[in-house]
This record gives structure tokens, sequence and C-alpha cells, in this order.
């Protein structure tokens, strides 16, 4: 470079067509930003920051239960119930809590399949997207996926217990017996259908649009109803994705502990429940017992953890199932396109 | 759905099809049912029908035969179906029962306040044995003291924790994940941090309580073990999901020619999405943080488990204490069914229903207007 | 109800036949004044139309003149659509197929309609051609296979496909996938077959061969197809209808419309001076 050279030199060899090129000469030089640009890198870095910390609460969380739940999870432990004390790393037996969840999610997904299947075939194959009640009905969902699992609770003992349960009662034992006015494996489900039914919706909704156009029109072109399409086209597409919303209800009601607290979970039942109007045990609610109830934190540690690990360990299976049924969904329906 | 149909359809399809609508009103129906039945446990608190005084106006026997029957149902305590099934000679009985039950004296200055009523709910009162007005829930105790207050600051404070802690985090992961990372990170980063949503909160409660509360205590030297601080925090964490996941989709949704504009101009990524993505962005966001409110207003094991569970109203981060939600869990299951706690606790259970239920409609027509306007530029 | 004309036997659309068969007598195609909204938006204006039974007659037309649109004014298609109206008449056979007492899925099953993306069913060959069928009842044995054959024959995919009937319609290539939609079609024996741009995905040999089986199935079909390929209307189609903005400008026998159009509009369309 010349003595001459300045701001102006550097300007000409920035024009295109030079002999030599704008860009051969200075090389990546020209393009340097002159000073630092702080903001972007600190936006950036608190940001990736912000998503570590995240990832590293969830790493503690789920180590912590793994180191100190891990050792104490025997088969024994999953397969046997207590007999006597409760408290005790040694004899404590967490099955009739398996089952007890077990039960409950099992027949809350009967309440809920139906329903929630039909109400998504309704929202995406006939309803008007216009019609105000359709934004009701979407608006109606949208709430009862935001009531608190408290509210839920005492909905299930307003309604289904004292309500429901005391109708039956009245209808069918002519003394006054309490066998359905009560906490019962039965109202325990049903409050967690309720609770659980927009995501059983959100997740058939999502399955049914996907679902390309072209099929509906070509069986419709074909001569078959609405109905047939449904039944014979549509759904059998959708099963997957019924199948996911299903698995994600149930991994979500199975960890839920205070719609049951009222409705039907029990600190200790002699035996495993034997019949729908029954009480029952369960992993959360024995959690939150463990917690708070046990009379000697130390000596109860060990179970408490192995049971946190066995609860964490069920909902996430079934987590981690839907996640990879969805994906597969996801694929099928793009070669559909 | 009739006329334009254009055919007659076979009566097994037009009922099938019938049945499929009604089917679909299920969530309304819901929602209704929701507010009418834990409403009606509530009303008689909310007109002031309940007396909770512990000396009460006795009616002498000799008076019974002038009383209707709503008045001998309301003195005696009991339901229509309870008073029909009742003979004279049952409800003389319960009459005299009434008036050797009932005090006419005591040693308590506060025994002939109706601790129900909603100047007692709401208000500061100077109870005997206080030195100056206090805002007091204690339903067990001789004077039962209802004031919802302390549960109102209580539940509040502890949001107000859980969501300056996690709506931060929350919403930098979500503009990190989703404007920032590599497509790698994106993938792996945004189930994972999904699979905190997975984590019960009965899971995260014992995590405060076994785990972090001891933790705080020797790092703040707090006097309570548990309190608005440890559940707080806890509380953040479910909270965290539910915001990012919503806040991550509407920055996802913000058209991918913004972003490319903006870079092609000159600017960096983190300008990019500072300056053009997250405005565009930002009625979900709102609508992101809306939720986590609402989510986090109305956990109820987190709290229960690790917030200490006293009723004091403190707007300190370092007392125990007790949220709407926690106390109805944990009172429900003593009360005597249709006492006035009971139906209290059933009225700060509409509270904090009605809540979350504006919280969500509001970030429902939020969100609604977000889609519109975006439908409306294409 | 039904308007005789003394020549030709009619039949009645919303009549379901028990066993579909070959149906005996022409259909003709006749619109009068026919026009189509949107909303407050007119797609069609006043369409006048004659179209004749046992030919193929093509619609061409720029994109979004409506060709489409009318297409699916015959199998009432746009129905589907929220807030479609209709004004004048659509009559197949003499009868008005939009008169409220019309069953329209009888109607379909008599008016065909082979769509620009094919879609098969994900089911496999055998049952996407059997579907139509199944849906009027007939019961799976060798009736069932022999309708599915000769119908799989007409659409010359037989050959290629006698040996895996079994597996998913969605293996097959693109053009063999529009061959089975056709197969599908034609398996209820409609009198008529809609085809709303059929070959316009499809590689030049897959074009070619579809050409050559509309065709063939001239012989036994009213074909109506709309294409935006001019070189491909004058090669197959008998009558052709041309349509800008959503009006017929001009109609008649394919060579006349090509070699010497008597509008304007249509003379700058098929010398390619637009569109």
């Amino acid at each position: 470079m010349s003595a001459l050279a300045g701001p102006s030199e550097l300007h000409r060899q920035e024009r295109p067509g030079r002999a030599g090129g704008p860009f051969k000469e200075g090389g990546s030089r020209q393009f340097r930003t002159g000073q630092f640009d702080w903001v972007s890198f600190l936006g950036t870095g608190a940001t990736g920051l912000a998503t570590l910390l995240i990832l590293a609460i969830l790493a503690v969380i789920l180590g912590n239960v793994l180191i100190h739940g891990l050792p104490y999870v025997s088969w024994r432990f999953i397969s046997t119930g207590t007999a006597g004390d409760m408290f005790d790393v040694n004899k404590a037996g967490i099955l009739p809590m398996i089952v007890g969840t077990s039960s409950r999610v099992i027949l809350m997904t009967i309440f809920v399949l139906p329903v929630g299947v039909l109400t998504a075939i309704y929202l995406t194959e006939y309803a008007r997207t216009t019609s105000p009640l359709t934004r009701v009905i979407r608006g109606a969902i949208n709430n009862l996926a935001g009531v608190p699992s408290i509210v839920f609770g005492l909905f299930g003992a307003g309604f289904f217990v004292r309500f429901i349960g005391r109708e039956l009662d009245g209808a069918f034992y002519r003394s006054a017996a309490t066998v359905w006015g009560q906490p019962a494996l039965l109202w325990a489900s049903a409050t967690l259908a309720v609770m659980t039914l927009p995501v059983v919706i959100v997740a058939t909704e999502e399955s049914l649009r996907a679902i390309p156009q072209g099929l509906r029109e070509a069986s419709l072109a074909l001569g078959a109803s609405k109905l047939e399409t449904i039944l014979k086209i549509v759904l059998p597409q959708a099963v997957p994705g019924i199948m996911t919303g299903a698995i994600l209800a149930i991994s979500r009601a199975a960890g839920e502990v205070a719609p049951i607290l009222f409705t039907g979970a029990a600190y200790y039942m002699a035996d495993l429940p034997r019949s729908l109007h029954d009480q029952f045990m369960d992993l959360g609610y024995h959690v939150f017992i463990l917690s708070t109830q046990s009379p000697n934190v130390d000596k109860t540690r060990p179970i408490l953890y192995a049971t946190v690990l066995v609860l964490l360990l069920l909902t996430f299976a079934l987590n981690i199932v839907a996640i990879v049924v969805r994906a597969r969904v996801r694929k099928r329906m793009r070669m559909l396109q | 759905m009739g006329l334009r149909r254009g055919h007659r359809a076979k009566p097994l399809e037009w009922m099938a099809e019938k049945f499929i609508f009604l089917v679909s009103l299920s969530a309304i129906l819901m929602i209704f049912l929701i507010f009418i039945f834990i409403g009606r446990e509530a009303l008689p608190v909310v007109f002031g029908k309940m007396n909770t005084a512990l000396l009460q106006k006795v009616i002498p026997v000799s008076q019974m035969d002038k009383m209707t029957e709503l008045q001998l149902c309301d003195y005696l305590g009991l339901t229509t179906e309870q008073f029909k099934s009742m003979d004279h000679e049952t409800l003389k009985m319960l009459m005299e029962l009434k008036v050797e039950t009932t005090k006419t004296s005591s040693e308590n200055k506060d025994a002939s306040i109706n601790t129900a009523q909603w100047r007692y709910l709401l208000g500061p009162y100077q109870w005997s044995g206080y030195s100056r007005p206090e805002y007091i829930w204690q339903p067990v105790s001789e004077v039962p003291k209802y004031n919802i207050v302390p549960l109102i600051v209580g539940s509040l404070k502890i949001t107000l924790v859980a969501l300056l802690f996690s709506v931060p985090m929350a919403l930098g992961a979500a503009i990190y994940v989703s404007q920032l990372a590599r497509p790698r990170v994106r993938e792996i980063g945004k189930p994972l941090i999904e699979l905190l949503a997975g984590i019960p909160s009965v899971v995260l409660g014992f995590f405060a309580l076994i785990v972090m509360a001891s933790a705080l205590q020797s790092i703040f030297g707090s006097q309570s073990r548990l309190n608005a601080l440890c559940a707080g925090l806890a509380l953040g964490f479910s909270v965290i999901p539910v915001v990012f996941s919503i806040a991550e989709d509407a920055l996802t949704s913000v058209p991918r020619s913004y972003v490319q504009a903006a870079l092609a101009l000159g600017a960096s990524q983190w300008k990019a999405a500072w300056q053009v993505v997250l405005p565009a962005a930002l009625p979900g966001v709102f609508a992101a943080v809306a939720l986590g409110f609402g989510r986090a207003i109305g956990e109820t094991m987190i709290v229960l488990m690790a917030s200490g569970n006293a009723s004091l109203l403190s707007w300190s981060m370092f007392d125990s204490t007790r949220t709407i939600t926690a106390t109805i869990a944990a009172e429900l299951g003593e009360v005597v069914f249709g006492s006035a706690h009971y139906r209290i606790l059933f009225l700060i259970g509409v509270l904090v229903f009605l809540v979350t239920f504006l919280t969500n409609l509001a970030a429902d027509l939020v969100m609604h207007r977000l889609k519109g306007s975006i439908e409306g530029k294409k | 109800m039904t308007t005789v004309m003394p020549e030709v036997p009619i039949p009645k659309p919303q009549v379901p036949s028990a066993t579909p068969g070959p149906v005996a007598g022409p259909a003709l195609l006749e619109t009068k004044d026919l026009s189509l909204f949107y909303g407050t938006n007119r797609a069609l204006r006043n369409i006048s139309v004659q179209l004749g039974q046992k030919l193929v007659t093509a619609f061409i037309g720029p994109s979004g003149c409506g060709k489409s649109t009318f297409l699916r004014c015959f199998n009432r298609m746009n129905d589907l659509i929220d807030n479609v109206r209709t004004e004048g008449s659509v009559r197949i056979g003499g009868q008005d197929i939009y008169a409220p007492e019309v069953d329209v899925i009888e109607l379909r099953k008599r008016v065909g309609m082979v769509f620009q993306k094919s879609n098969p069913f994900p089911k496999s060959i055998y049952e996407n051609v059997a579907y139509g069928l199944r849906l009027q009842g007939m019961r799976g044995g060798s009736e069932l296979d022999a309708r599915v054959e000769a119908s799989l024959r007409q659409a010359a995919l037989w050959e290629e496909v006698k040996e895996r009937l079994q597996t998913s319609g969605l293996g097959l290539s693109g053009g063999q996938q529009q061959r089975l939609c056709i197969a599908r079609a034609i398996a209820i024996r409609p009198e008529i077959i809609l085809m709303d741009e059929p070959a316009s995905a499809l590689d030049p040999i897959a074009t070619a061969k579809i050409e050559d089986l509309i065709l063939e199935l001239k012989k036994d079909y009213t074909i109506i197809i709309v294409t935006h390929n001019m070189q491909q209307a004058a090669r197959i189609s008998d009558f052709t209808a041309f349509f800008y903005l959503g009006e017929l400008i001009e109609f008649g026998p394919t060579s006349r419309i090509f070699t010497s159009p008597t509008k304007k509009q249509t003379e700058d369309y098929v010398t390619g001076r637009f569109g």
C-alpha cells in the first residue's frame, strides 16, 4: 500500500470490477466490524445461560432422585404390599400404590377417550370455523386446560361424590347406605377424565388435521357420506395420534395428587381395591404422605426416594412413548402429502 | 348441517351426527358444572347466611310452632330433605337439645361475632387477646376466624417469587432455542426442557421439602426452613416449561422472512431476535406469561409441601406462608360437611377458579387476536 | 320432478341401485345461466353450455378462470366449501342436480372425479379400487375380485400391479397412482368422469399413458377434463370450452377452436399470446 493509502484508497478497492477484485485485496479484514458487538454477545450469552440453567435444574432433580432412589428400588419393593410398618425400608412395598395409580388411569382413559375423540371429530370435520358456538367450545376447552387441579378436586368432591354418588345411593340402596356417596375409584377416575379432556381433544384434533384433505375429497367423490368418510378413511389414519393423546393424558394424570385427595385416595388400605366404589392407594399420594407425615424422616428417606423414582420412571416412560409415537405419525403423514 | 347436506341421511347416520355434536358440547358442560357445583357450596357464605357466632340467639321450644319450615331449617341447621324425614317429636327434641347446648354467655369477648360475614372475611379486626387489628385465618379455634386476606397475600407472594424466577429464564431460553441456537441444539433442547413439564408437582414439592429447604436455609439463614422462597422456587420449576413452550411456539411462528430481512440488512442473530422477532411475537409471549401466572396461582402440591403453611400475613419471602390452594387441600379433609368452614373453603376455591378462568380468557383472546392478525397479513 | 326428454330415457338420480351395473342410456350435461358465488365474490358468470355423451370435452383457460370450479359443479363438490352459492341450473340427463330432492351421494356415484393431485387411500391397491363398491354394499368374493380386475385393466394398470394387489397404493409411482385413482373412480361405473388436470403433476411418459387411457375410456364414459395444457386438449378432446375470468368465452369442436376460433380472446389464448 502506498503512503497515500487512506480512506479513499480503501473505498476504491471496494468497488467491484477493479483489477484484482474488491474481495481479494484486504481479504476478510474488509468486513470486520470495528467494535466488538457487546450487546449481541451478552444477549446470546445470557439466553444461552438461561437454557443451560434450566437443563441443569432438570439434571439436578433427576440426578438427585436417581442417586438416592435407585439403590432401594428392588423387585420386592415393586411387587409386594406393605405388611406392617409402612415407614420401614425393609418391609415397605408399593404394589398397592402401583395398582391404585394404574387402575385409576386406565378407568380414566375409558371415560375420556370417547368423549375427547368425538369432540375433536366434531370440531375438525363438522363445525364451521366461523360459528360463534365453535369459538365457545374452543374457549371452554382452553379454560378446562387451565383449571387448577385443586379445583378439580373440589369439583370431584362436590359433584361426583356428593351429588351423583348420593343420587346413586338413593336410587339403588334403600337404607341410607353410603356406597357410592363417598370417595371412590370411580369418582377419582371420572374427575381425572374431566381434567385430561383437553389433552385428548387437542392431540386428536392435531392428528385429524394432519390428514390431507384430498383423501376426504376422494372418498366423497366416490359417493361416500361424510360419516362413512370419517369412519372408513379419516379415523383409521388418526388412530396413532389418538393413542398419543391417550398416553399424554395418562402420563399427566398418573402424577396428579390434588384431584384425588378428596375423591378416592387413601392413606392406607388393607386390600387392593376390589370394586369401583373402593378407595385406593396411590404413588403420588404416598410420596406426599411420606414427605409430610412420616415420624422419622431419615428412616423414611430411602422409601420416599424409591417411590419418587418409580413414579418418575412411570411418567417419563409414558411421555417418551408418546413423543416417539407422535414423531412417527408426523413422518407418516408427510409421506402421504 | 341439514339443509346444506344435500341428501336425506339414513336415520342411523343422522342420529350418529347429532350424538357427535352433543358430545362435543361436553367441554362447555363441564365448565358450567364446575362453576355450579363449587359455587353452590359457597353460596350461603356469599349471601351471609352462615352464622358461626358462639353465642346464638336461642328460640324457646314453645315458639316452635310459630316458625316456618324455612326458619326451623336455618335455626336447626337442617336441609329440607332431613327436615321432611323428621316427625314433630324429633324436631321438638332437637329444639330442646339446641337450648341446652347453645351457650348464652361466654368469657370470650368475641363470642357473639358471626365470623362468617364478609366484613370479617376481608377486613382486619382486633380480636380479643390481640393488641391491634389483624387479618387472621384460624378456623380451628374457639372463635373461628376466617379472614382470607393472608391466604390471598400468600398465594400472590409465592406466585410472584415463582414468576420473577421463572419468566426471565423461560423467555431467555425460548429466545435462545427458537432464534439463536443451531437447529441440532433446538432439536435436543426443546424436548428436554419440555420434559420438565413431565415432572409431577408432588415430586417437585418433595424435592423442595427434602433437598432445597435445607440448602436454602444454610445459604440464607432464614428462620423458617419452609418458606415462600423455597416453595416459590420449586413452583418456578413447574412454571418454566409452560412459559417456555408457548413463548417458543410464538417466537417460532414469526415468519422466517422477517428474520432474513433483518439479517440481510446486517443485523446479528441476537439483534434480529430482540428487535424484530420478539416484538412480533409479543402477544404470544404475553399469553405465555399469563398462562404461567394461572398455573402458578393454581398449583397445590408444591405449596402444600414446601411453603410452611403458617397462615400469617407477611410479605417477607422468608416467612412460612399459606396459600389458598394449600389451605383447601389441607383442611377440606377435616371439615364438617355443610359447616361454615367447609363453605368458606369452597368460596376460596371459587376465587381461585375465577382468577384462572379470567386469566385464561384474557390469554385466549390475545392469542386469537394474534392468530387473526397473522392470517390477516397473509 | 323429472323432466322427460322424449328421445332419451332418463335415469332418476335419487334411486339407489343395489348392484351397480352399467347404466343404459346416455347422459347429457347442460347448464343454463350458471353463476357461482364465494360469499359476495362471483366466480362463475352465467355459463350456459351443453355437453355431449361418450365424448371428451376439455375446459381450457388461464389460471384462475374458473374452469375447475365449473367442473366441480357437476358433482357438487363445491358444496363442501363454506359460503358457496349457485344460481342458474345444472342438469344431468335433464334432471336439475341442485334440486332439493336430489341425493348428492347418489349423484356422486354417477359422476366420478379424478383429482389433480393423486390421492389414493392409504390402503392396499385392491382395497382402493374396491372402496366405492364396498360402499354400495358389495361384499368380498369373486364378483368383487372380477370388478377390481376389470377396473384395473380398463385403467391400463392391471399388468403392472396384478402380482401385488395387497401392497399399499402409496407404494406406486406418481403416474401409477393416478391410474389407480382412475381405476377407483371407474370401478363404480359412473356415467360421467370429471378430471381436474389429472396429468399436471406427472412426467411426459406418464402423461402420455394417461392421455391414451382417456381416449380408450371415451368408448364407455363421458369425460370432461380440465387442463392448462393446450396441446393435451388438442390431442385428446372432441369438444373444447374456453373460459376466461369466470365466463365461458367460446365452445365448440376442438379442431375449430384451435384452428379457427371465432372470438379474439380465444385466438389470443390458443396462440399463446397470454395465459
